[in-house]
């Protein structure tokens, strides 16, 4: 089932045209998906806080952002700008290398991880063995930029938002990584790819949200609870912590916790996507389309037109779900940190242990269906 | 020289020296919490060198379970019983730290002469496993490394009791640390919620 586009592979053909070495002509290529990465995750920043502006204001029955550009859509760009051009300020008494060092702590993993997010066969940056895994390890790095701002900060608001975010980071990691695990064993790999053509077999009927709904309702909260997303917002608590460990922060420092923050939300609802909604897939499998409509599955037009369903179909879970985030978030109140503490240890932990024996039980009593 | 074995040297280079400079830092500097993010900036440095060898689930596991587990723990620790007090000076400061200077100087001389009499080249250097290599480490924890596996499994629960028993005194009749009894209305009052008789 080796087909789709394989960009890097033709662009490379391309420029060895001109007469390069393939050696140049991979240098060339390379910081290209590096920075198709950034602009999509900042171009998917800039949608979701449109959304979340214009979805909260419908909550609320109001209008929301209105002049800026039709419906405000250009409200977002603004915001930017305004963080841009802001003064960067650091407090007199603050540690100012960790203080600096803190907010890109929190960025920099978040970006990292979406080398692994795949929009098609071969759209992606990286189809790297350890493929999930890495993500895992890499969202395990953030607590200590989130305590490291907390602490540079020297306010006892930032120090406390800081702790519990490390905490909340720390307890929901586990559960996460145990919903994850239950994937992989149907799976028999990390790779995010497998991951998805494994879940192909039958459009909508093959998705792993069916095999594993616990699993499913798990990660989604994990993933909240990671994101720090209303109703497990305590780390920046405006009503106890002013607002947590970004209390300091102004300017281009601050939109960097706004950023990691929503591409960390998106991620998380990409990642949804593809570990339990089939990632790219359409819920009809697209050979039955071509087939039903007498095309040859590997015509150039068939190609194109798989890899941009499979990009609408990602990108449009995705939203479904930062949809149902935001929704969540204008609707449900804040959890206390001991009932959070207890949901992640008491609750999910258990849930999510019990939900993998099952699965390794089940995969045992009937591999067709979870997998050899 | 290629491209990608320049790239790699420079790679190396790097990591090596940060992993160098770091661990000096996190031993000589005297603010405890530089050091423990220091310890940090060491354990992704031996995680990126775990990486150019090629061993990518390896990189994985250390970034997930020293830098996103130990590394955490540590600072964390560090700040909730931070305080700002000045360290008591110690009389025979300069003795201790030329023992410890000559520990560390042995230890360092013992492995340079590990280095230097082990024979590092592989019987088939072409027979590199690379993505496969995550498939193989399950392998061998279920099979030949099955009872190490499993001990270090028991001592890790073993220190996870032992730590709920220490953080909860109520289980016990008498202080650890000073063998007195434990007053055991404090502890009926820190563990009933603080709402429930306001009203």
């Amino acid at each position: 089932m080796e087909y789709g586009l394989d960009l890097e592979y033709s662009f490379n053909e391309f420029l060895k045209g001109f007469g390069l070495s393939s050696e140049i002509a991979h240098i060339i290529w390379l910081p290209l998906p590096m920075l198709l990465v950034l602009v999509a995750a900042v171009v998917g920043v800039l949608v979701t806080v449109w959304l979340e502006r214009k979805i909260s204001a419908a909550a609320q029955q109001r209008i929301g952002p209105e002049y800026a550009g039709a419906l405000g859509v250009l409200q977002p760009i603004a915001d930017g700008l305004k963080l841009l051009v802001k003064e960067d300020i650091i407090p007199a008494k603050a540690d100012g290398i960790l203080f600096t060092a803190g907010p890109i702590l929190v960025l920099v993993p978040v970006i990292l991880s979406w080398l692994i997010v795949p929009f098609g066969q071969n759209l992606l940056i990286s189809n790297v063995g350890i493929g999930i895994f890495l993500w895992i390890a890499l969202s395990s790095i953030q607590p200590i930029g989130l305590l490291m701002s907390g602490y540079a900060s020297n306010n006892k608001y930032s120090l406390l938002g800081g702790l519990r975010a490390a905490a909340q980071s720390i307890s929901y990691e586990i559960p996460l990584a145990l919903s994850v695990l239950a994937i992989v064993l149907m799976t028999n790999s990390l790779s995010t790819v497998d991951i998805v053509n494994q879940q192909s077999g039958a459009g909508i009927l093959s998705w792993n949200i069916w095999r594993q709904p616990v699993g499913f309702i798990v990660f989604w909260i994990c993933a909240l609870a990671e994101c720090e997303r209303l109703p497990f917002d305590l780390p920046e608590a405006e009503e106890e912590l002013v607002a947590g460990y970004q209390t300091e922060y102004a300017g281009m420092k601050f939109a960097l916790f706004y950023l990691g923050s929503y591409i960390n939300l998106i991620l998380s609802a990409l990642l949804v996507s593809i570990l339990y909604l089939g990632g790219w897939g359409f819920p009809i499998p697209v050979e039955l389309i071509a087939k039903f409509l007498n095309l040859p599955i590997n015509a150039p037009f068939i190609q194109v037109f798989t890899a941009s369903i499979g990009i609408v179909m990602t990108v449009l879970k995705a939203y479904l779900l930062v949809f149902i985030a935001i929704l969540l978030r204008w609707t449900t109140p804040r959890v206390r940190i001991d009932q959070l503490l207890d949901l992640g240890w008491k609750f999910l932990l258990p849930i999510s242990l019990a939900n993998l024996l099952i699965t390794a039980g089940l995969k045992l009593a009937f591999p067709q269906f979870f997998g050899g | 020289m290629s491209i990608a074995i320049t790239t790699q040297f420079i790679c190396f280079t790097v990591l090596s020296l940060v992993v160098i400079i770091g661990a000096l830092g996190v031993v000589l500097l005297e603010s405890i919490v530089y050091s423990a993010f220091l310890l940090g900036g060491v354990f992704m440095s031996v995680a990126g060198l775990y990486l150019l060898l090629n061993a990518s689930f390896v990189a994985a596991a250390q970034v997930l379970v020293y830098v996103g587990a130990v590394n955490v723990l540590i600072i964390f620790a560090i700040m909730l019983v931070n305080k700002k007090e000045d360290l008591k000076p110690i009389n025979d400061i300069k003795s201790r730290r030329v023992i410890s200077t000559s520990i560390c100087l042995t230890l360092l001389s013992l492995l340079i002469r590990v280095d230097l009499t082990n024979v590092w080249s592989l019987s088939s250097p072409q027979n590199s496993i690379g993505e496969e290599s995550t498939i193989r480490i399950g392998e061998h924890l279920f099979s030949d490394y099955l009872l190490p596996f499993e001990v270090a499994s028991v001592l890790l629960l073993m220190a996870m009791i032992g730590a709920i028993v220490l953080a909860r005194r109520d289980v016990m009749s008498k202080d650890i640390s000073t063998g007195l009894p434990v007053d055991q209305e404090l502890i009926e009052k820190a563990s009933e919620p603080l709402l429930t008789n306001k009203n």
